[in-house]
């Protein structure tokens, strides 16, 4: 199968209702389960980090312009070690400037979730509320991953996720049980990530292979305690969590929306402009 | 030729670059030294922080200063295993953070998953002593301190994040 034909998958319509978006001869390439599931774990905190920087002298008060610059130095940090984990089982001798500035979209892992453009503070929020307790969680059970290296960045990685899922929980808290703008707006941002959410819990046969090797965990466990916290917090902010409809999901084979290309044009401009630069 | 006590010494004169009154050895990142029979050192060291952007300069620090103590050889590699802790602060440095104006970290929380809410008591106040303290953000100056503010003596204040 050509690898070419990535490319041609649409985004947007044709995956409504999570459907199948091409037919099963035309499924996407992908590489070994370990280097794609290392991708797919970097790429999520790679994408979403930047997405946080972009706050970075945009804040709405100087307090939450200093944490959410902090909170995307911890994600891409947290990138970094990911994806020279990748580099290293892809044994190509690609390191993490190599994944991060060289590849294309459809060479992108991660959620649909974190290439949303930044929104509002209240989007923000609202995203790095429902994916930090996915991350609490995933780190807490890949302290016991098989794979040394990925145990290793679980360990340091649970100590921040914590710290990024209390100031984004005390927000949707504040903001949601605030004023009828702030509530109305956080609303409106839970809705629209809703459908994203499917995506951080969804397992294909890259996730059941490392599963099968003790790498990870069956992703359901994570929802349950997930479910537990969204349902918590939300009560707590006054906050109605919406009704699982249709998800959205294609970023973990490369399917993304227009939004990564955007976003990659300004990450991986300074690198491509000057190849090798160092200083 | 440099003993491995030797190249202790002259890590306990590299001070942390954010937090120049503590040395690299007191933060506790530097995690083993090793001399071989030619005068090499091999240092391992651990970041605080997943992005902290003060590894580079550390690493650059800890070699010429072990090369200016008489090092033949200089490696420096970073492990992220075990997970650097706030504990590994010993009491006399946390005395220097706080005269430096730096509030010291507390007990690292261990295995508590996730407090949705800070439930510990406030953050005593490094220059008065007060404990009427606010935390005003777990995020701050650098990536371990947090922004406190004393309702006493009227002071803002960076703690030490416990992690």
């Amino acid at each position: 199968m050509a690898e070419s034909e990535e490319l041609g998958i649409a985004t947007g319509e044709a995956q409504a209702g999570g459907r199948a978006v091409a037919g099963a001869s035309r499924g996407p390439v992908l590489g070994p389960p370990l280097v794609e599931y290392l991708l797919r774990l970097g790429d999520d905190r790679l994408i979403l980090g930047h997405r946080l920087s972009e706050w970075c002298g945009h804040g709405p008060i100087l307090e939450e312009d200093i944490a959410l610059s902090n909170m995307a130095l911890d994600l891409i940090g947290q990138a970094a070690s990911l994806l020279r984990l990748a580099g290293e089982a892809e044994g190509q001798g690609r390191d993490e400037d190599a994944l991060a500035y060289w590849r294309d979209g459809v060479r992108f892992r991660n959620a649909l979730l974190m290439e949303l453009p930044k929104g509002d503070f209240g989007f923000t929020v609202v995203r790095q509320f429902l994916v930090s307790a996915q991350s609490v969680f995933l780190w807490e059970a890949l302290l016991a991953s098989t794979h040394e290296g990925l145990a290793g960045v679980a360990a340091k990685a649970i100590k921040e996720a914590k710290y990024h899922l209390r100031h984004a929980s005390e927000w949707v808290v504040r903001l949601g049980d605030g004023t009828p703008e702030s509530h109305d707006r956080v609303q409106r941002a839970l809705d629209d990530c809703w459908r994203y959410t499917g995506e951080l819990f969804a397992q294909d046969e890259v996730d059941a292979a490392v599963a099968a090797l003790g790498i990870t965990v069956d992703m359901a466990s994570i929802r349950a305690r997930w479910d537990q916290v969204v349902d918590d917090v939300l009560q707590r902010a006054t906050l109605t969590r919406p009704a699982d409809g249709p998800m959205r999901h294609g970023g973990r084979v490369g399917r993304h929306t227009e939004h990564l290309g955007h976003l990659l044009s300004v990450m991986q401009s300074v690198a491509r402009a000057h190849p090798g630069a160092t200083w | 030729m440099l003993t491995a006590g030797d190249a202790w010494r002259a890590l306990e004169g590299v001070p942390d670059p954010e937090v120049p009154v503590i040395s690299v050895v007191e933060l506790g990142i530097i995690r083993a030294v090793v001399v071989d029979d030619a005068g090499a050192v091999a240092v391992t060291i651990t970041p605080t922080y997943s992005g902290c952007p003060a590894m580079f300069e550390i690493e650059k620090d800890v070699r010429s200063a072990l090369l200016a103590a008489g090092a033949a050889a200089v490696t420096v590699t970073t492990v992220l295993s075990p997970a650097w802790t706030t504990d590994w602060i010993p009491e006399s440095a946390r005395e220097k953070l706080r005269a430096y104006g730096i509030a010291p970290p507390g007990k690292a929380d261990g295995g508590a998953l996730v407090t949705l809410t800070r439930a510990r008591p406030p953050v005593p106040c490094p220059w008065c002593g007060s404990a009427a303290t606010e935390l005003r953000s777990e995020f701050g100056s650098t990536a371990c301190k947090a922004i406190h503010v004393c309702t006493s003596c009227r002071q803002p204040f960076d703690e030490f994040k416990a992690i």
